[in-house]
């Protein structure tokens, strides 16, 4: 037997409910606040360095997964994760992590086989699908031009 | 000999005359801490990797329960182990080591007492004198087989289970002073049809159920025969389902005396969400924690029911429900 409603909906009813609300809040005051911080350090280069708005976006971001992979390293950000949730997954710093925490992961196997074959695992589908995203996108809008679209 | 339907009744019942338990520094901090032979001060232990600390664990505790006993490895005629990684090789190099016959065992969290019930069956029938059988875990190595890696931040639910860093062994003998083993029930194999790999307690938990009631019909026994029934790491949505489905059995059960091992190791403020799991769980919880109240006659008879969710991470992939199995040894004093 491999299916048994009455007993699943009985379990359920025993399960606590998840917190979709205070996950919610967490996660928008702690994304919020490391888009604050992303927001601190473009301001800084852009005053103190020569870069634009349009040019500011790289150096942040890796500032913002520079910090993250210290983060990671010292075994803080999984836990500021949990709290967190979506806040800390959302945002680059949580590409950055599931990088990182995956190239540690797996530094027992070697740099080929262990750093440099696992070190997508997680965010592989991220870069896969986000770029296949941005062809459809650039399709449609390569269309629509075609079409007589300004 | 077999009584009923699934349960072995010893009729020369087998001592537990040694036990080594070990632990992580988590553990260090939990709840049963005294119960502990000796804890490692981090995850690796000085080794290589968590796989070789999860091999280590299983030696230290194996060497500790011989000293015990004032025994070498070869006065022990087999060893019954086993743990979660794949192939269940931290249980089979830690057997390299040891030189002792060896049976390698797999029954996810189960383990524990399927090994317990297999010594007692060798030693009371007369095939081995003493025996050498327990379960470990490591929380890192498992985490990094069944989930994340160990430092991805992902959001855990509250139904989720802590592994727990351990090994807990025990020695059985034909001969000796100490808690007997008195009966066995193999469990079958129950499936309701749960699917979230992020809440085992509630699939292990009708598995559970079905043991206990076959443990009870076949010795026919009452559920209060036992000071304690120790459940595997049902955790706490598991134990309160577990609970439910043997008051709707009629089952006369006192929720005191309805322990599981999930929530004996922690203490309240460790954040191991709904509970303890891993093999190491139900070991170090008996061998460890029990195995002392029953030498010191603080309770005499238990039914230690060891729970496994018999998932991989590929059958969780391909969207297949979890099959749960459980095991249950009855040690009491004479």
């Amino acid at each position: 037997m491999s299916n048994d409603p009455i007993y699943q909906s009985q379990e359920k009813n025993a399960e606590p409910k998840r917190p979709i609300f205070k996950n919610c809040l967490k996660a928008f005051l702690i994304g919020g606040l490391i888009c604050v911080i992303g927001q601190a350090i473009s301001t800084f280069y852009m005053y103190y360095f020569d870069f634009t708005e349009q040019t500011v976006g790289n150096p942040t971001t890796a500032t913002l997964i520079f910090i993250t992979m210290l983060l990671t390293g010292f075994g803080v950000y999984d836990r500021i994760a949990q709290f967190a949730g979506a806040g800390t997954a959302v945002p680059v710093t949580g590409f950055g992590n599931a990088v990182i925490s995956a190239a540690i992961e797996h530094r027992t196997e070697g740099f080929v086989q262990g750093v440099g074959g696992n070190m997508f695992k997680l965010a592989g589908s991220v870069i896969l699908f986000g770029v296949f995203s941005a062809f459809l996108v650039a399709l449609i809008k390569t269309i629509f031009s075609y079409l007589g679209g300004s | 000999m077999l009584q009923g339907k699934a349960t072995w009744n010893f009729q020369n019942p087998a001592t537990i005359i040694s036990n080594g338990t070990v632990g992580g520094p988590f553990e260090k901090q939990g709840n049963i801490n005294k119960d502990f032979d000796s804890f490692f001060s981090d995850q690796w232990m000085k080794e290589k990797s968590f796989e070789q600390a999860h091999r280590l664990l299983i030696e230290e505790a194996s060497d500790i329960a011989l000293k015990k006993a004032n025994l070498k490895t070869s006065d022990i005629h087999f060893f019954l182990h086993g743990d979660l990684i794949n192939q269940i090789t931290p249980t089979s190099f830690a057997a390299r080591s040891l030189e002792i016959p060896y049976i390698g065992l797999f029954s996810a969290c189960a383990t524990s007492m399927e090994g317990l019930a297999l010594s007692a069956l060798l030693t009371s029938g007369g095939y081995a004198e003493k025996v050498l059988t327990g379960a470990a875990s490591h929380n890192s190595a498992v985490e990094k087989q069944f989930r994340y890696p160990t430092e991805y931040g992902s959001q855990k639910p509250d139904t989720s289970q802590w592994t727990v860093t351990g090994a807990g062994v025990a020695i059985v003998a034909s001969k000796g002073e100490g808690p007997k083993i008195t009966s066995a029930t193999i469990g079958k194999v129950v499936d309701k049809g749960l699917t979230d790999p992020f809440n085992m307690g509630g699939a292990m938990a009708p598995a559970a159920f079905d043991t206990i009631s076959q443990h009870l019909q076949d010795r026919n026994i009452d559920i209060n025969y036992y000071d304690y029934i120790l459940t595997g790491d049902l955790a706490k949505i598991g134990r309160r389902v577990c609970l439910d489905l043997l008051k709707e059995n009629n089952f006369q059960v006192v929720e005191e005396k309805f322990i599981d091992c999930g929530l004996t190791i922690y203490n309240k403020d460790q954040p191991v969400f709904a509970g303890a799991s891993g093999p190491a769980c139900s070991a170090i919880v008996t061998y460890g924690h029990f195995l002392k109240k029953l030498r010191n006659k603080e309770c005499n008879r238990i039914l230690v029911v060891a729970t496994g969710a018999l998932l991989s991470p590929l059958t969780v992939q391909q969207k297949q429900s979890i099959p749960c199995i459980a095991h249950a040894v009855s040690i009491e004093n004479n």
